[in-house]
């Protein structure tokens, strides 16, 4: 009997499983646009806040502003003491400088990680390990103090210097996983053309990990760009301030007076990981699925 | 493995070897051997990385523990005062001991709850829908956006006194009050702002559940085991690796959180210190006070506590964690 009824539906129990019914499909749906309305509703509630008056932005709660104020947005730009500009430009140094460090100094590290055996090989990856579950909290006053005792406080230099260091070990774990995937055939047949390491590094390895690179660029982009307390703690005249901390003092001084301004100047903020985020979602998504699976 | 391989290839080719042959592959297999080994390439490689690992992780480490015995202003040399500011922290400093209630509430209540909320709607995810790209965007943005100050900022006008959240609550007749300046309420406006934040754990569910074995889920539909039973007897069971990997991710960062803390407090911590998260209160002592030496003792009980709790997730997880070896 159940022999005939299976000659007869051409489905497996299991896509029978899957291929919800329409009303389990519909039921799924809703719940999932409720998560997503959710989700999405406090960011689009701060972009209409951005365009609204003061006075309406707590008044008229709904998404719509019933009058549209641009202006937010240039008095938001040239407030607080220094233009917004600056601090974007700020921002700019800092995430490109860590960007071109990060993927220089975790591909170096994690091409040897990846290709050589060498002595206490096992250990120093298990350090490396180790470090990504270490607090930055831990070393951030040891830090302050070296970066202290270089006068490098209120520069760059304690926010780029560190990544071209390897300090961010994920990268490093990602990229391994990453080079460990390509073959070391190719690695052998370069060597037989008479090519030293550095040379497979630079001219095999480096144009075939362009995926793990590109994680790695956006990520220590969105990273870097949001770290607050590292910009916090480094970063002490408002002249050298990146956008968090400008936006913090933004916040403070027109505390209760300028709502419209602060919100267009967190849209603003947002911006660039946004952009990143509808460019690269995919990569995005699944660069972070593959690294955290092989963990 | 490479020698079985190398070994094939010779029975395949019964033709003797030349001795040039035998020659050149002699030199081939050293080279390799010696690429293998590498001399000093891989420490020239591995040299950034060296000294970041000692000059800013293990030398701030050591540094970090022998300030923590002194008085340390920044300014003037470091005092040794011996266990003074570990004997302060735990006897003598009520504010630590708010930070270090508030640390554990957020942990204790934010983890689980995100973890379930980013495994169940991962399960909803997984399988073939319309628009699940756009889903899984959607669920994830905010994760993204994550320690933005400006998501922080949002948050804190979300759930003031006349923000968005009251007026939610008015549709169903709710009065609300002003969460983020009660004393009560102020720490779970934080959490709910970590558990909206729940995609990137979902992500790593989803990647989990996409490699599950389909046969396993085959036979249970076969001998009709319910959703349910399937759930707790086929999935769970083999999501072990990855839910005991978003834990240990996820109580480490929750340790760690500080911008949410800072910005909605505007930098206090209040009020009354309920959301004095640890890290703000490290960063206090540190910075603002220029309490270097006390703040390094905080710095180093927290570097134990998230080692003790990582320890503990790894002894514990023998019990709990299947994998399929």
């Amino acid at each position: 009997m159940s022999a005939i009824t299976s000659a007869h539906d051409p489905k497996s129990p299991l896509q029978k499983l899957r291929s919800a019914t329409g009303s389990r499909r519909i039921f799924i749906h809703t719940v999932l646009i409720g998560v997503a309305i959710v989700m999405l509703y406090p960011l689009l509630w701060m972009l209409s806040s951005s365009f609204k008056p003061d006075t309406h932005i707590f008044t008229q709660p709904g998404l719509i502003p019933s009058s549209v104020r641009p202006e937010n947005y240039s008095e938001g730009w040239s407030g607080s003491g220094n233009s917004f500009s600056l601090y974007i430009t700020n921002s700019l140094i800092v995430t490109i400088g860590a960007v071109i460090g990060n993927v220089i100094s975790c591909s170096l590290a994690a091409y040897a990680f990846a290709r050589f055996e060498f002595r206490g090989k096992k250990i120093w990856f298990g350090l490396m390990l180790g470090t990504l579950m270490l607090p930055t909290q831990a070393v951030l006053i040891p830090q302050y103090t070296i970066f202290y005792n270089l006068t490098w406080i209120n520069t760059y230099l304690p926010l780029i210097v560190p990544k071209f260091l390897a300090v961010d070990a994920f990268f490093i774990f990602l990229m391994v996983q990453f080079i460990r995937s390509i073959p070391r055939e190719l690695d052998h047949a370069a060597m037989m053309d008479g090519a030293n390491p550095f040379e497979i590094y630079w001219k095999i390895i480096l144009p075939l990990m362009k995926p793990a690179l590109i994680t790695t660029t956006i990520f220590t982009f969105i990273w870097t760009y949001d770290d607050f307390l590292h910009q916090l703690v480094y970063l002490q005249q408002n002249d050298k301030f990146t956008v968090p901390l400008g936006l913090t003092l933004f916040m403070d001084q027109t505390s209760g007076s300028s709502y419209g301004a602060m919100f267009a100047m967190s849209t603003l903020a947002l911006l660039p990981t946004l952009i990143c985020f509808l460019i690269f979602q995919k990569r995005l998504v699944e660069g972070l699925a593959t690294s955290g699976m092989k963990g | 493995m490479t020698t079985a391989k190398t070994d094939e290839v010779v029975k395949e080719q019964p033709a003797p070897a030349t001795p040039s042959d035998q020659r050149e592959r002699d030199r081939m297999r050293r080279r390799l051997a010696r690429r293998r080994g590498g001399g000093w390439w891989p420490y020239a490689f591995l040299a950034p990385w060296f000294i970041g690992l000692f000059g800013l992780t293990i030398y701030p480490m050591l540094d970090s523990l022998y300030l923590s015995f002194t008085d340390f202003d920044l300014l003037t040399p470091a005092q040794w005062v011996g266990m003074d500011n570990y004997n302060k922290m735990f006897t003598d400093d009520p504010v630590f001991w708010d930070s270090v209630h508030a640390t554990l509430l957020y942990v204790v209540v934010s983890v689980p709850l995100k973890l379930a909320l980013a495994l169940g709607v991962a399960m909803l995810l997984n399988r073939d829908l319309k628009g699940i790209g756009l889903y899984r965007a959607a669920f994830y943005l905010p994760s993204l956006l994550g320690g933005a100050v400006a998501i922080a900022i949002v948050w804190r006008q979300v759930f003031g006194g006349d923000g968005l959240f009251n007026d939610f609550l008015a549709w169903f007749g709710i009065k609300g009050q002003d969460w983020i300046s009660s004393p009560d309420t102020a720490l779970y406006t934080l959490i709910l702002l970590a558990v909206w934040q729940f995609g990137t754990p979902m992500v790593i569910f989803l990647a989990g559940l996409k490699q599950l074995p389909k046969d396993v889920y085959e036979a249970a539909a076969i001998d009709g085991a319910t959703p349910i039973t399937r759930f707790f007897k086929i999935t769970l069971p083999l999501l072990t690796p990855i839910v005991f990997f978003n834990v240990v991710l996820q109580i480490i960062d929750a340790f760690k959180t500080f911008t949410p803390a800072f910005v909605i407090s505007n930098g206090s911590g209040g009020p009354l210190n309920s959301t004095m998260l640890y890290s703000l209160y490290l960063y206090k002592k540190g910075f603002t006070d220029l309490q270097m030496g006390y703040a390094s003792a905080l710095a180093w009980v927290l570097f134990l506590v998230i080692a003790g709790f990582t320890a503990v997730n790894f002894i514990a997880s023998r019990y709990w964690v299947h994998y399929d070896d």
